[in-house]
Protein backbone atom coordinates (compact mmCIF):
# COMPACT_ATOMS: atom_id res chain seq x y z
CA UNK A 1 0.00 0.00 0.00
CA UNK A 2 2.72 2.09 0.64
CA UNK A 3 4.46 1.42 -2.45
CA UNK A 4 1.10 2.43 -4.48
CA UNK A 5 1.12 5.32 -2.45
CA UNK A 6 4.56 6.89 -3.66
CA UNK A 7 3.30 5.50 -7.39
CA UNK A 8 0.80 7.65 -6.46
CA UNK A 9 2.33 10.89 -5.80
CA UNK A 10 5.30 9.91 -8.81
CA UNK A 11 2.18 10.13 -10.82
CA UNK A 12 0.81 13.18 -9.70
CA UNK A 13 4.06 14.88 -10.30
CA UNK A 14 4.29 14.03 -13.64
CA UNK A 15 0.48 15.19 -14.35
CA UNK A 16 0.79 18.32 -12.62
CA UNK A 17 2.88 20.15 -15.30
CA UNK A 18 2.54 22.71 -17.89
CA UNK A 19 0.71 21.01 -20.45
CA UNK A 20 2.28 20.62 -23.80
CA UNK A 21 0.11 22.83 -25.47
CA UNK A 22 -2.18 25.29 -24.62
CA UNK A 23 -4.63 25.20 -27.03
CA UNK A 24 -5.24 21.28 -26.68
CA UNK A 25 -4.95 21.85 -23.47
CA UNK A 26 -8.31 24.43 -23.20
CA UNK A 27 -10.06 22.17 -25.52
CA UNK A 28 -9.30 19.26 -23.65
CA UNK A 29 -10.87 21.69 -20.30
CA UNK A 30 -13.89 22.30 -22.25
CA UNK A 31 -14.63 18.84 -23.18
CA UNK A 32 -13.80 17.46 -19.65
CA UNK A 33 -15.96 20.43 -17.96
CA UNK A 34 -18.87 18.85 -20.11
CA UNK A 35 -18.04 15.63 -19.49
CA UNK A 36 -17.54 15.75 -15.55
CA UNK A 37 -19.66 18.63 -14.85
CA UNK A 38 -22.48 19.43 -17.26
CA UNK A 39 -23.53 15.59 -17.71
CA UNK A 40 -23.80 15.25 -13.37
CA UNK A 41 -25.87 18.04 -13.39
CA UNK A 42 -29.18 15.78 -13.78
CA UNK A 43 -28.39 13.55 -10.64
CA UNK A 44 -27.13 16.28 -8.60
CA UNK A 45 -30.14 17.75 -8.82
CA UNK A 46 -32.68 14.95 -8.16
CA UNK A 47 -30.53 13.88 -5.52
CA UNK A 48 -30.53 17.42 -3.92
CA UNK A 49 -34.52 17.96 -4.23
CA UNK A 50 -35.20 15.18 -2.53
CA UNK A 51 -32.34 15.06 0.21
CA UNK A 52 -33.33 18.92 0.86
CA UNK A 53 -37.09 17.24 1.41
CA UNK A 54 -36.33 14.19 3.80
CA UNK A 55 -33.91 16.88 5.77
CA UNK A 56 -36.76 18.94 5.78
CA UNK A 57 -39.51 16.12 6.63
CA UNK A 58 -37.33 14.64 9.10
CA UNK A 59 -36.59 18.14 11.23
CA UNK A 60 -40.29 18.95 11.58
CA UNK A 61 -40.70 15.30 12.68
CA UNK A 62 -38.72 15.92 15.89
CA UNK A 63 -39.86 19.28 16.18
CA UNK A 64 -42.06 18.19 19.17
CA UNK A 65 -42.13 20.94 21.26
CA UNK A 66 -43.69 24.59 20.71
CA UNK A 67 -41.44 26.03 22.52
CA UNK A 68 -38.90 25.37 19.17
CA UNK A 69 -40.19 27.89 16.17
CA UNK A 70 -41.13 25.79 12.91
CA UNK A 71 -38.49 28.31 10.86
CA UNK A 72 -35.91 26.24 12.74
CA UNK A 73 -36.74 24.11 9.89
CA UNK A 74 -35.40 25.59 7.49
CA UNK A 75 -32.62 26.78 8.58
CA UNK A 76 -31.58 23.15 9.47
CA UNK A 77 -32.52 22.45 5.98
CA UNK A 78 -30.04 25.21 4.99
CA UNK A 79 -26.95 24.57 7.16
CA UNK A 80 -27.34 20.85 6.72
CA UNK A 81 -27.42 20.97 2.89
CA UNK A 82 -24.49 23.99 2.81
CA UNK A 83 -22.44 22.54 5.53
CA UNK A 84 -22.48 18.82 4.97
CA UNK A 85 -25.26 17.22 2.16
CA UNK A 86 -23.93 19.05 -1.11
CA UNK A 87 -20.26 19.19 -0.80
CA UNK A 88 -19.87 15.71 0.55
CA UNK A 89 -22.73 13.57 -0.32
CA UNK A 90 -22.21 15.29 -3.91
CA UNK A 91 -19.14 14.40 -4.31
CA UNK A 92 -19.62 10.71 -3.12
CA UNK A 93 -22.16 10.46 -5.84
CA UNK A 94 -19.73 12.00 -8.32
CA UNK A 95 -17.12 9.92 -7.12
CA UNK A 96 -18.87 6.75 -8.18
CA UNK A 97 -20.07 8.35 -11.31
CA UNK A 98 -17.20 10.32 -12.60
CA UNK A 99 -14.37 8.02 -10.62
CA UNK A 100 -15.66 5.21 -12.37
CA UNK A 101 -16.01 6.91 -16.10
CA UNK A 102 -12.31 8.36 -15.49
CA UNK A 103 -10.89 4.88 -14.24
CA UNK A 104 -12.71 2.85 -16.93
CA UNK A 105 -11.74 5.70 -19.69
CA UNK A 106 -7.88 5.79 -18.84
CA UNK A 107 -7.43 2.36 -18.10
CA UNK A 108 -9.07 1.06 -21.78
CA UNK A 109 -6.58 3.43 -23.22
CA UNK A 110 -4.21 1.90 -21.21
CA UNK A 111 -4.72 -2.01 -21.97
CA UNK A 112 -5.37 -0.78 -25.82
CA UNK A 113 -1.83 0.75 -26.13
CA UNK A 114 -3.27 4.03 -26.68
CA UNK A 115 -1.91 5.39 -23.75
CA UNK A 116 1.63 3.91 -25.31
CA UNK A 117 0.90 5.22 -28.48
CA UNK A 118 1.15 8.91 -26.80
CA UNK A 119 4.35 8.19 -24.52
CA UNK A 120 5.62 7.28 -28.39
CA UNK A 121 5.28 10.29 -29.84
CA UNK A 122 6.91 12.25 -26.80
CA UNK A 123 3.71 13.61 -25.38
CA UNK A 124 3.61 13.53 -21.13
CA UNK A 125 0.26 11.38 -21.18
CA UNK A 126 -0.32 11.74 -17.70
CA UNK A 127 -0.21 14.88 -17.97
CA UNK A 128 -2.75 15.00 -21.40
CA UNK A 129 -4.86 12.58 -19.95
CA UNK A 130 -5.89 13.26 -16.33
CA UNK A 131 -4.07 17.18 -16.01
CA UNK A 132 -7.51 18.11 -17.77
CA UNK A 133 -9.68 16.19 -15.36
CA UNK A 134 -8.29 17.72 -12.56
CA UNK A 135 -8.88 20.74 -13.34
CA UNK A 136 -11.92 20.34 -15.02
CA UNK A 137 -13.89 19.16 -11.84
CA UNK A 138 -11.89 21.83 -9.89
CA UNK A 139 -13.53 24.55 -11.86
CA UNK A 140 -16.95 22.75 -12.37
CA UNK A 141 -17.93 20.80 -9.18
CA UNK A 142 -18.41 23.55 -6.88
CA UNK A 143 -20.83 25.30 -9.52
CA UNK A 144 -22.10 21.84 -9.22
CA UNK A 145 -22.23 22.20 -5.23
CA UNK A 146 -23.86 25.40 -5.35
CA UNK A 147 -26.49 24.51 -7.72
CA UNK A 148 -27.02 21.37 -5.08
CA UNK A 149 -28.19 23.83 -2.37
CA UNK A 150 -30.23 26.21 -4.30
CA UNK A 151 -31.94 22.52 -5.20
CA UNK A 152 -31.27 21.21 -1.94
CA UNK A 153 -33.40 24.36 -0.49
CA UNK A 154 -36.35 23.80 -3.19
CA UNK A 155 -36.10 20.44 -2.22
CA UNK A 156 -37.60 21.51 1.52
CA UNK A 157 -39.64 24.71 0.28
CA UNK A 158 -41.50 21.82 -2.28
CA UNK A 159 -42.76 19.66 1.50
CA UNK A 160 -43.63 23.32 2.97
CA UNK A 161 -45.60 23.46 -0.11
CA UNK A 162 -47.54 19.56 -0.60
CA UNK A 163 -47.66 19.08 3.15
CA UNK A 164 -49.13 20.69 5.88
CA UNK A 165 -46.22 19.86 8.14
CA UNK A 166 -45.04 24.08 8.33
CA UNK A 167 -45.90 27.03 5.84
CA UNK A 168 -43.72 28.52 2.93
CA UNK A 169 -43.29 31.35 4.80
CA UNK A 170 -41.49 29.44 8.41
CA UNK A 171 -39.41 28.01 6.06
CA UNK A 172 -38.29 30.70 3.99
CA UNK A 173 -37.92 32.62 7.33
CA UNK A 174 -35.73 29.90 8.76
CA UNK A 175 -33.05 29.66 5.27
CA UNK A 176 -32.35 33.44 5.93
CA UNK A 177 -31.65 32.86 9.64
CA UNK A 178 -28.46 33.57 10.62
CA UNK A 179 -26.74 33.38 6.99
CA UNK A 180 -23.24 33.12 7.66
CA UNK A 181 -21.25 33.27 3.93
CA UNK A 182 -18.38 31.96 5.60
CA UNK A 183 -20.25 28.41 5.87
CA UNK A 184 -20.36 28.30 1.66
CA UNK A 185 -16.48 29.44 1.62
CA UNK A 186 -16.30 26.01 4.11
CA UNK A 187 -18.25 24.23 1.55
CA UNK A 188 -16.69 24.90 -1.31
CA UNK A 189 -12.83 24.77 0.28
CA UNK A 190 -14.21 20.83 0.90
CA UNK A 191 -15.67 20.52 -2.91
CA UNK A 192 -12.43 21.61 -4.42
CA UNK A 193 -10.68 19.33 -2.70
CA UNK A 194 -13.12 16.37 -3.32
CA UNK A 195 -12.88 17.35 -6.78
CA UNK A 196 -9.02 16.78 -6.73
CA UNK A 197 -9.19 12.87 -4.81
CA UNK A 198 -12.08 11.84 -7.15
CA UNK A 199 -9.86 12.77 -10.74
CA UNK A 200 -6.43 12.16 -9.33
CA UNK A 201 -7.02 8.95 -7.58
CA UNK A 202 -9.34 7.98 -10.47
CA UNK A 203 -6.66 8.53 -13.15
CA UNK A 204 -4.06 7.19 -11.18
CA UNK A 205 -6.14 3.80 -10.67
CA UNK A 206 -7.14 4.11 -14.71
CA UNK A 207 -3.41 4.88 -15.29
CA UNK A 208 -1.65 2.09 -14.05
CA UNK A 209 -3.69 -0.88 -15.03
CA UNK A 210 -2.10 -3.86 -16.33
CA UNK A 211 -4.26 -6.81 -17.98
CA UNK A 212 -7.58 -6.71 -19.77
CA UNK A 213 -10.82 -5.92 -19.27
CA UNK A 214 -11.50 -7.35 -15.95
CA UNK A 215 -8.35 -5.71 -14.20
CA UNK A 216 -10.01 -2.57 -15.73
CA UNK A 217 -13.48 -3.13 -14.09
CA UNK A 218 -11.43 -3.73 -10.71
CA UNK A 219 -9.49 -0.31 -11.25
CA UNK A 220 -12.72 1.32 -11.86
CA UNK A 221 -14.14 -0.43 -8.62
CA UNK A 222 -11.09 0.85 -6.66
CA UNK A 223 -11.38 4.07 -8.40
CA UNK A 224 -14.43 4.64 -6.58
CA UNK A 225 -13.83 3.11 -3.02
CA UNK A 226 -10.66 4.97 -2.57
CA UNK A 227 -12.05 8.57 -3.81
CA UNK A 228 -14.74 7.56 -1.50
CA UNK A 229 -12.78 6.73 1.54
CA UNK A 230 -10.63 9.79 1.25
CA UNK A 231 -13.66 12.21 0.66
CA UNK A 232 -14.69 10.73 4.10
CA UNK A 233 -10.96 10.96 5.76
CA UNK A 234 -10.53 14.49 4.36
CA UNK A 235 -14.18 15.71 4.98
CA UNK A 236 -13.07 15.07 9.02
CA UNK A 237 -9.93 16.93 8.72
CA UNK A 238 -11.25 19.48 6.90
CA UNK A 239 -13.79 20.14 9.42
CA UNK A 240 -11.40 20.19 11.86
CA UNK A 241 -9.28 22.43 10.77
CA UNK A 242 -12.24 25.16 9.06
CA UNK A 243 -14.61 25.39 11.14
CA UNK A 244 -13.30 24.45 14.63
CA UNK B 1 20.24 3.28 -38.54
CA UNK B 2 19.21 2.08 -34.98
CA UNK B 3 22.02 0.41 -33.03
CA UNK B 4 21.48 -1.30 -29.74
CA UNK B 5 24.88 -2.63 -28.29
CA UNK B 6 24.42 -5.15 -25.54
CA UNK B 7 21.50 -4.63 -24.50
CA UNK B 8 19.92 -6.83 -21.27
CA UNK B 9 16.80 -6.06 -19.28
CA UNK B 10 15.33 -8.23 -16.57
CA UNK B 11 12.26 -7.99 -15.18
CA UNK B 12 12.04 -8.83 -11.39
CA UNK B 13 14.67 -12.04 -11.90
CA UNK B 14 13.48 -12.88 -14.70
CA UNK B 15 16.10 -12.03 -17.72
CA UNK B 16 14.03 -11.19 -21.03
CA UNK B 17 17.19 -9.75 -22.51
CA UNK B 18 20.73 -10.82 -22.60
CA UNK B 19 23.41 -8.70 -24.43
CA UNK B 20 21.51 -8.19 -27.62
CA UNK B 21 23.38 -6.59 -29.86
CA UNK B 22 21.84 -5.50 -33.30
CA UNK B 23 21.64 -3.40 -36.32
CA UNK B 24 18.72 -1.45 -38.35
CA UNK B 25 19.28 -0.13 -41.55
CA UNK B 26 18.11 2.80 -43.54
CA UNK B 27 15.82 2.32 -46.31
CA UNK B 28 15.59 -1.44 -45.28
CA UNK B 29 12.64 -3.08 -44.03
CA UNK B 30 14.36 -4.94 -40.51
CA UNK B 31 12.40 -7.77 -39.16
CA UNK B 32 12.43 -9.22 -35.73
CA UNK B 33 11.44 -11.95 -35.24
CA UNK B 34 11.09 -15.34 -32.79
CA UNK B 35 8.65 -17.65 -30.77
CA UNK B 36 5.85 -15.86 -28.46
CA UNK B 37 7.91 -15.11 -25.11
CA UNK B 38 11.57 -14.79 -26.83
CA UNK B 39 11.46 -11.27 -25.88
CA UNK B 40 11.47 -9.94 -29.37
CA UNK B 41 8.34 -7.20 -28.26
CA UNK B 42 10.87 -6.60 -25.10
CA UNK B 43 13.21 -5.99 -27.66
CA UNK B 44 11.13 -3.51 -29.86
CA UNK B 45 9.36 -1.90 -26.29
CA UNK B 46 13.14 -0.85 -25.46
CA UNK B 47 13.88 0.53 -28.66
CA UNK B 48 11.67 2.88 -28.46
CA UNK B 49 12.14 3.35 -24.90
CA UNK B 50 8.74 2.09 -23.58
CA UNK B 51 11.11 0.07 -21.72
CA UNK B 52 14.20 1.54 -19.96
CA UNK B 53 17.63 -0.97 -20.53
CA UNK B 54 19.14 -2.60 -17.62
CA UNK B 55 22.10 -2.47 -19.43
CA UNK B 56 23.73 -1.13 -22.82
CA UNK B 57 22.85 1.70 -25.24
CA UNK B 58 20.56 2.00 -27.90
CA UNK B 59 21.77 4.86 -30.62
CA UNK B 60 19.52 6.42 -33.61
CA UNK B 61 22.33 7.70 -35.73
CA UNK B 62 24.53 7.51 -33.50
CA UNK B 63 22.08 9.80 -30.74
CA UNK B 64 22.10 7.79 -27.34
CA UNK B 65 18.88 7.72 -27.21
CA UNK B 66 18.91 5.39 -23.49
CA UNK B 67 20.97 7.93 -21.91
CA UNK B 68 18.31 10.62 -22.80
CA UNK B 69 15.98 12.43 -20.26
CA UNK B 70 11.79 12.48 -21.34
CA UNK B 71 12.15 16.10 -22.58
CA UNK B 72 16.20 14.68 -25.10
CA UNK B 73 14.10 12.31 -26.22
CA UNK B 74 11.17 14.24 -27.55
CA UNK B 75 13.55 14.98 -30.88
CA UNK B 76 13.77 11.41 -31.60
CA UNK B 77 10.09 10.76 -30.69
CA UNK B 78 9.23 13.26 -33.54
CA UNK B 79 11.73 11.56 -36.25
CA UNK B 80 9.55 8.15 -34.85
CA UNK B 81 6.59 6.66 -36.40
CA UNK B 82 4.98 3.20 -34.31
CA UNK B 83 2.15 0.99 -35.48
CA UNK B 84 0.90 -0.88 -32.84
CA UNK B 85 -0.31 -4.45 -32.85
CA UNK B 86 -4.28 -3.26 -32.43
CA UNK B 87 -3.87 -0.53 -33.99
CA UNK B 88 -3.91 2.04 -30.75
CA UNK B 89 -6.16 4.49 -32.53
CA UNK B 90 -8.01 6.67 -30.28
CA UNK B 91 -11.61 5.94 -29.56
CA UNK B 92 -13.14 9.21 -28.87
CA UNK B 93 -11.12 10.69 -32.09
CA UNK B 94 -12.04 10.45 -35.99
CA UNK B 95 -9.89 9.40 -38.46
CA UNK B 96 -8.73 12.58 -39.14
CA UNK B 97 -8.08 13.56 -35.90
CA UNK B 98 -6.45 10.53 -35.44
CA UNK B 99 -4.03 11.27 -38.03
CA UNK B 100 -3.80 15.15 -37.28
CA UNK B 101 -2.71 15.13 -33.82
CA UNK B 102 0.69 14.29 -33.81
CA UNK B 103 0.36 17.74 -36.59
CA UNK B 104 -1.53 19.56 -33.78
CA UNK B 105 1.11 18.49 -31.08
CA UNK B 106 3.98 19.04 -32.84
CA UNK B 107 3.97 22.11 -35.42
CA UNK B 108 2.16 25.21 -36.01
CA UNK B 109 0.82 23.86 -39.16
CA UNK B 110 -3.05 25.52 -40.24
CA UNK B 111 -5.76 23.38 -40.50
CA UNK B 112 -5.70 23.82 -44.12
CA UNK B 113 -2.44 22.18 -44.12
CA UNK B 114 -3.35 19.80 -41.82
CA UNK B 115 -5.89 18.73 -43.74
CA UNK B 116 -4.34 18.49 -47.03
CA UNK B 117 -1.10 16.34 -44.81
CA UNK B 118 -4.29 14.15 -43.57
CA UNK B 119 -5.69 13.44 -47.16
CA UNK B 120 -2.10 13.09 -48.67
CA UNK B 121 -1.40 10.15 -45.81
CA UNK B 122 -5.11 8.59 -46.33
CA UNK B 123 -4.23 8.46 -50.21
CA UNK B 124 -0.68 6.54 -49.19
CA UNK B 125 -2.95 3.51 -47.59
CA UNK B 126 -5.56 3.66 -49.98
CA UNK B 127 -8.16 4.94 -47.48
CA UNK B 128 -9.58 8.01 -49.67
CA UNK B 129 -12.73 9.44 -47.78
CA UNK B 130 -12.86 7.53 -44.82
CA UNK B 131 -11.76 11.26 -42.84
CA UNK B 132 -15.05 11.02 -40.78
CA UNK B 133 -15.09 7.26 -39.55
CA UNK B 134 -14.50 7.04 -35.85
CA UNK B 135 -12.24 3.66 -35.09
CA UNK B 136 -15.63 1.67 -33.91
CA UNK B 137 -16.58 1.80 -37.78
CA UNK B 138 -13.26 0.55 -39.17
CA UNK B 139 -12.42 -3.35 -40.14
CA UNK B 140 -9.08 -4.92 -38.74
CA UNK B 141 -7.13 -3.92 -41.96
CA UNK B 142 -8.45 -0.30 -42.06
CA UNK B 143 -7.23 0.08 -38.65
CA UNK B 144 -4.03 -1.12 -39.36
CA UNK B 145 -3.77 1.20 -42.18
CA UNK B 146 -5.67 4.40 -40.52
CA UNK B 147 -2.43 3.33 -37.94
CA UNK B 148 0.09 3.94 -40.75
CA UNK B 149 -1.15 7.16 -41.63
CA UNK B 150 -0.99 8.09 -38.53
CA UNK B 151 2.41 6.68 -37.57
CA UNK B 152 3.48 8.38 -41.09
CA UNK B 153 1.83 11.67 -40.61
CA UNK B 154 4.89 13.26 -39.23
CA UNK B 155 7.32 12.14 -42.09
CA UNK B 156 9.43 10.03 -39.52
CA UNK B 157 12.77 8.97 -40.45
CA UNK B 158 12.46 5.55 -37.92
CA UNK B 159 9.28 3.44 -38.63
CA UNK B 160 8.34 0.36 -36.00
CA UNK B 161 5.77 -1.74 -36.54
CA UNK B 162 4.67 -4.64 -33.98
CA UNK B 163 3.03 -7.55 -35.38
CA UNK B 164 0.99 -5.66 -38.28
CA UNK B 165 -0.04 -8.72 -39.45
CA UNK B 166 -1.65 -10.44 -36.44
CA UNK B 167 -5.25 -10.88 -36.89
CA UNK B 168 -5.55 -10.08 -40.39
CA UNK B 169 -6.45 -12.47 -43.25
CA UNK B 170 -3.38 -13.73 -45.77
CA UNK B 171 -4.51 -11.30 -48.33
CA UNK B 172 -5.08 -8.06 -46.21
CA UNK B 173 -1.96 -8.77 -44.53
CA UNK B 174 -0.01 -9.20 -47.85
CA UNK B 175 -1.16 -5.42 -48.25
CA UNK B 176 0.10 -4.17 -44.79
CA UNK B 177 3.52 -5.65 -45.78
CA UNK B 178 3.36 -4.04 -49.37
CA UNK B 179 2.66 -0.61 -47.74
CA UNK B 180 5.47 -1.44 -45.11
CA UNK B 181 7.63 -1.66 -47.66
CA UNK B 182 6.58 0.60 -50.31
CA UNK B 183 7.04 3.65 -47.24
CA UNK B 184 10.48 2.15 -46.27
CA UNK B 185 12.44 2.48 -50.04
CA UNK B 186 10.19 5.62 -50.53
CA UNK B 187 10.85 7.79 -47.84
CA UNK B 188 13.90 5.86 -46.65
CA UNK B 189 12.74 4.81 -43.49
CA UNK B 190 14.69 2.84 -40.99
CA UNK B 191 12.04 0.79 -40.96
CA UNK B 192 11.96 -2.31 -37.75
CA UNK B 193 8.89 -4.70 -37.98
CA UNK B 194 8.64 -7.40 -35.38
CA UNK B 195 6.53 -9.87 -36.61
CA UNK B 196 6.07 -14.14 -36.58
CA UNK B 197 4.83 -14.37 -40.18
CA UNK B 198 6.34 -16.49 -42.33
CA UNK B 199 4.54 -14.94 -45.44
CA UNK B 200 5.84 -11.07 -44.08
CA UNK B 201 9.51 -12.66 -43.33
CA UNK B 202 9.31 -14.12 -47.49
CA UNK B 203 8.03 -10.97 -49.26
CA UNK B 204 9.65 -7.94 -46.90
CA UNK B 205 13.08 -9.59 -44.44
CA UNK B 206 15.40 -7.23 -45.97
CA UNK B 207 17.46 -8.28 -42.66
CA UNK B 208 15.94 -10.53 -40.19
CA UNK B 209 16.95 -10.94 -36.45
CA UNK B 210 15.76 -14.07 -34.82
CA UNK B 211 15.66 -13.75 -31.12
CA UNK B 212 15.67 -17.21 -28.71
CA UNK B 213 15.37 -17.08 -25.49
CA UNK B 214 16.18 -13.73 -24.87
CA UNK B 215 19.41 -13.74 -27.12
CA UNK B 216 19.95 -12.59 -30.88
CA UNK B 217 20.57 -16.24 -32.09
CA UNK B 218 20.83 -15.62 -35.74
CA UNK B 219 21.30 -12.92 -38.27
CA UNK B 220 20.65 -12.72 -42.31
CA UNK B 221 18.10 -11.99 -44.73
CA UNK B 222 15.33 -13.34 -46.60
CA UNK B 223 17.47 -14.80 -49.23
CA UNK B 224 18.59 -16.93 -46.76
CA UNK B 225 16.28 -17.59 -43.47
CA UNK B 226 15.18 -21.00 -45.45
CA UNK B 227 18.22 -22.59 -45.93
CA UNK B 228 19.92 -22.65 -42.57
CA UNK B 229 21.38 -25.09 -40.44
CA UNK B 230 20.70 -23.22 -37.23
CA UNK B 231 18.44 -25.79 -35.81
CA UNK B 232 16.38 -23.31 -33.27
CA UNK B 233 15.95 -21.14 -36.70
CA UNK B 234 14.70 -24.14 -38.53
CA UNK B 235 11.73 -25.39 -35.74
CA UNK B 236 10.77 -21.78 -35.68
CA UNK B 237 10.51 -21.44 -39.44
CA UNK B 238 9.39 -24.74 -40.32
CA UNK B 239 6.61 -25.08 -38.18
CA UNK B 240 3.16 -25.33 -40.02
CA UNK B 241 2.20 -27.51 -42.52
CA UNK B 242 2.56 -25.70 -45.34
CA UNK B 243 6.65 -24.41 -44.62
CA UNK B 244 6.69 -27.98 -43.78
CA UNK B 245 5.64 -28.89 -47.35
CA UNK B 246 7.81 -26.01 -48.72
CA UNK B 247 10.91 -27.79 -47.56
Amino acid sequence: MISRFGSYLFLMFKVFRKPDKLRVYRKQLILEIYNLGIESLGITAIISIFMGAVVAIQTAYNIDSPLIPLSMIGFTVRQSVILEFSPTIISLILAGKVGSRIASEIGTMRVTEQIDALDIMGINSSNFLIFPKVSAAILINPVLIIISMGFGLMGGYFVAIFTNLFSTHDYIIGVKSWFEAYTIFYAIMKTIVFAMLITSISGFEGYVVKGGAVEVGAASTRAVVWSSIMIILFNLILTQLLLS
Amino acid sequence: MIEAKNISKSFGDNLVLKNVSVKFEKGKSNLIIGQSGSGKTVLMKCLIGLFEVDKGNIYFDDRDFSQMSFNERKNIRKELGMLFQGGALFDSMTVEDNIMFPLTMYTDQTMEEKKERVNFCLDWVNLENANRLYPAELSGGMIKRVAIARAISMNPQYLFCDEPNSGLDPQTAGVIDELIQRLTQEFQMTTVVNTHDMNSVIKIGDTISFIYKGELWWEGDKEHIMDTDNKELNDFVFATELTKRLK
